[in-house]
């Protein structure tokens, strides 16, 4: 995995030194003239990124793809969904496949600094937990010393499991698996007490389970994986927008203004919610948009507490708790800069 | 003195003929053999339990959501809801009849050329390489004459599965045979051009292919060439495709005796008269397995182009496996993707068998 991810790195950064200097500022003009927003999502990710039944995409990467187009052209349908897979996503940026890639990318320093990809901001605090079953009376990860743990091959989650366990001074005992299908079905047959992945897969994967609630997700989380939208290096217009798309759904939140009462919001005294919605101060203008940006995103998306609670929260099958997910004020760590 | 009248024959034992006799034969006629035969019934009987049990007994057929299974048997209405983006992928609904139009002209030019009874073959053989498949593009991708565009990011599932195995069969035809001459032909300019392809593109995995067509080469175009995805991955898979097929049809070239050669030369005929008319005609016929061989390995290859986020059949079962409100439903999807992918490989080999037997003339 390690060769393949330097090979990503040199291909992208080829791409990089190639397309930087045509892409500066364009990517505005380039989406407002055609009309639509084109957004790589993954191939299917519960909660995330997934089609329906009916072949509509949905998902908090999703969202944020609506919310962009929601700022940019004012209608949240105007996106044109490429699904990715992980290993072609940095390219399709880098080539302008797609204007910015919302699909759970771990936002890291090697990503960061030698891809040529900015990242634009944190959709979902994630990071790797346990899944045990509840009969092995078990209520924290520090007990697992000795078990037999469920991996999903990929590099980072077994490396991530490694070193936790050796940090603490613990024994376990691999058992490796190719798909999530698998690792759900050699924890449900026994064949490990653990199962071990992001803790937002977590979630989906206890779905799986012939009985749910017989298993439970232990509260260490072991790595960081802040996922976020991504966009192309040199163009801050751009990235500038992505950014505050998403700082508006936050700034929303935490100012309470929903999807259901923006109208009524939109005649506050409150300063703040003014700004936000464009009904003083010319905050649009900065970032090349119409000054009612903010109120399509929140009209049409909602805010960050709507759009969670959707897709991944309790009005969603997965019912993940908002936890690092709150608002800072509410003992997470959403956080978004002030819109002034 | 006495005539010899033979007694008419009497009829054999009634145990050693017919059902009784073949089983008494085959199945009964030592003592490992009985003990073989029993345990190959209980396992039959185990499978065949498990299939009526699981799939039909206790499995549900009615309802259009996840909670709508007992989840003691299948729950067909997985598929039941899903089937419309499993056939069609994202196609939009209102425009699927165009897919189906397709689907029932393809299967009545099929069947034109299968039924022997059907006059004028060649006419509509014509017809279904060249007419159709514009015919299939127009109303698929739309654009013209009203007809709403419909962009190849919306295909998906059978269709596109189809789409790419069509493309890439009709295509890799001409290019394998085209090559398969030119690494025959005494030219040496041609025959290294042709060896050096053949051996370029057999030496390399399709995924490396199709990883170099989605990943690798649109960083190698100029900024705004927005190449398709999926006609990068037909030309990918048509290209490699080719390869294996010149060499299907070089071993067929190869079988034809060579007083076959010579006698064509004797008779004065040109190089491609003498391909075209005795030549290929006996090879092709002779190369039938091996180039249906190679169409059903294309066929299942198609199912690649998902690590490039092409949603075919088997990668839109797989993204309709990961959705949160239908957990847990794997066995049905591959159970479902492989049914469909075996009933058209299964079809192509039994069409192959009838084509053999059609066109033999061997002095056997």
């Amino acid at each position: 995995m390690s060769k393949f991810k330097s090979l990503v790195t040199a291909v992208a950064a080829v791409g990089f030194m190639a397309s930087t200097a045509a892409h500066a500022g364009a990517t505005l003009d380039a989406v407002k003239k055609k009309g639509f927003v084109q957004c790589g999502v993954s191939t299917g990710l519960p909660g995330f990124s997934n089609p329906d039944e009916k072949g509509n995409w949905v998902g908090i990467d999703v969202d944020v793809c609506k919310g962009i187009a929601a700022a940019v052209l004012g209608d949240a349908s105007k996106v044109k969904y490429v699904p990715l897979n992980a290993k072609e996503r940095f390219t399709a940026l880098q080539s302008g496949e797609v204007d910015v890639l919302s699909r759970n990318t771990t936002w890291t320093l090697t990503r960061d600094a030698s891809l040529g990809l900015n990242f634009a901001g944190v959709t979902y605090y994630d990071g790797q937990g346990f899944l045990v079953s509840k009969d092995l009376g078990v209520s924290s990860a520090k007990e697992l010393d000795g078990a037999a743990v469920c991996i999903q091959a990929g590099t980072t989650t077994e490396l991530n499991l490694a070193d936790y366990f050796r940090q603490n001074g613990m024994k376990y005992q691999p058992v490796v698996f190719d798909t999530s299908d698998q690792t759900v079905k050699g924890f449900e047959a026994g064949r490990c007490d653990v199962l071990t992945s992001d803790q937002s897969q977590l979630y989906a994967l206890r779905l799986k389970l012939s009985n749910p609630s017989k298993a439970v997700i232990l509260p260490e989380v072991i790595s960081k994986e802040p996922l976020g939208p991504v966009v192309r290096q040199g163009d801050d217009e751009w990235f500038n927008i992505v950014k505050w798309s998403l700082f508006a759904q936050i700034n929303a939140e935490e100012m309470g203004v929903t999807s259901a009462n923006v109208d009524k919001m939109k005649s506050s005294n409150n300063p703040n919610i003014q700004r936000l919605l464009g009904t003083a101060g010319e905050m649009g203008k900065l970032l090349g948009l119409s000054n009612d940006w903010a109120y399509n995103i929140i009209k049409q998306v909602g805010n960050y507490g709507e759009m969670f609670e959707r897709n991944v929260g309790q009005g969603s099958a997965l019912k993940i708790q908002r936890g690092l997910n709150a608002l800072w004020t509410q003992g997470g760590i959403q956080y978004a800069p002030p819109l002034r | 003195m006495t005539t010899f009248t033979p007694k008419p024959d009497l009829p054999p034992p009634p145990n050693t003929v017919g059902v009784v006799g073949w089983v008494r034969a085959n199945l009964f006629n030592s003592v490992p053999n009985i003990i073989m035969t029993f345990v190959g019934l209980y396992v039959i009987w185990l499978a065949a339990y498990w299939i009526i049990d699981w799939g039909i007994l206790k499995a549900d057929f009615v309802g259009d959501k996840a909670s709508d299974c007992s989840r003691e048997g299948a729950c067909w209405v997985f598929i039941q809801a899903w089937f419309d983006r499993f056939i069609y992928g994202f196609f939009p609904d209102e425009e699927i009849w165009r897919v189906n139009v397709v689907f029932v002209l393809a299967g009545i030019l099929l069947a034109a050329l299968i039924i022997e009874a059907v006059p004028h073959k060649g006419k509509i053989a014509l017809f279904s390489l060249i007419g159709f498949p514009i015919i299939a593009f127009f109303l698929l991708h739309g654009g013209w004459f009203g007809l709403e565009t419909v962009e190849t990011e919306k295909w998906g599932g059978l269709m596109l599965t189809l789409v790419l195995a069509v493309v890439g069969i009709v295509a890799s035809f001409p290019i394998g045979i085209a090559f398969a001459l030119g690494r025959r032909s005494n030219m040496p300019i041609i025959r290294s051009i042709s060896i050096v392809y053949i051996e370029f593109w057999r030496g390399v995995p399709l995924i490396t292919v199709l990883f170099m067509a989605s990943v690798m080469l649109p960083l190698f175009m100029t900024e705004g060439t927005d190449l398709n995805k999926l006609i990068r991955a037909m030309i990918g898979i048509t290209l490699f495709q080719g390869a294996y097929m010149a060499e299907v049809v070089r071993g067929g070239l190869q079988a034809i005796p060579k007083g076959q050669y010579e006698a064509a030369d004797a008779l004065g005929l040109s190089y491609w008269q003498k391909m075209g008319l005795i030549i290929l005609p006996q090879a092709l016929k002779l190369m039938i397995p091996g180039i249906v061989n190679t169409f059903i390995a294309l066929f299942k290859d198609t199912s690649l182009v998902l690590i490039i986020g092409l949603f075919d059949l088997l990668s839109i079962v797989q993204s309709a496996l990961t959705n949160p409100d239908w957990p847990g439903f794997a066995t049905e999807g591959y159970l479902f993707a492989g049914f469909v992918f075996w009933t058209f490989c299964f079809g192509m080999s039994r069409y192959s068998q009838r084509l053999e037997a059609k066109l033999n003339t061997s002095h056997r």
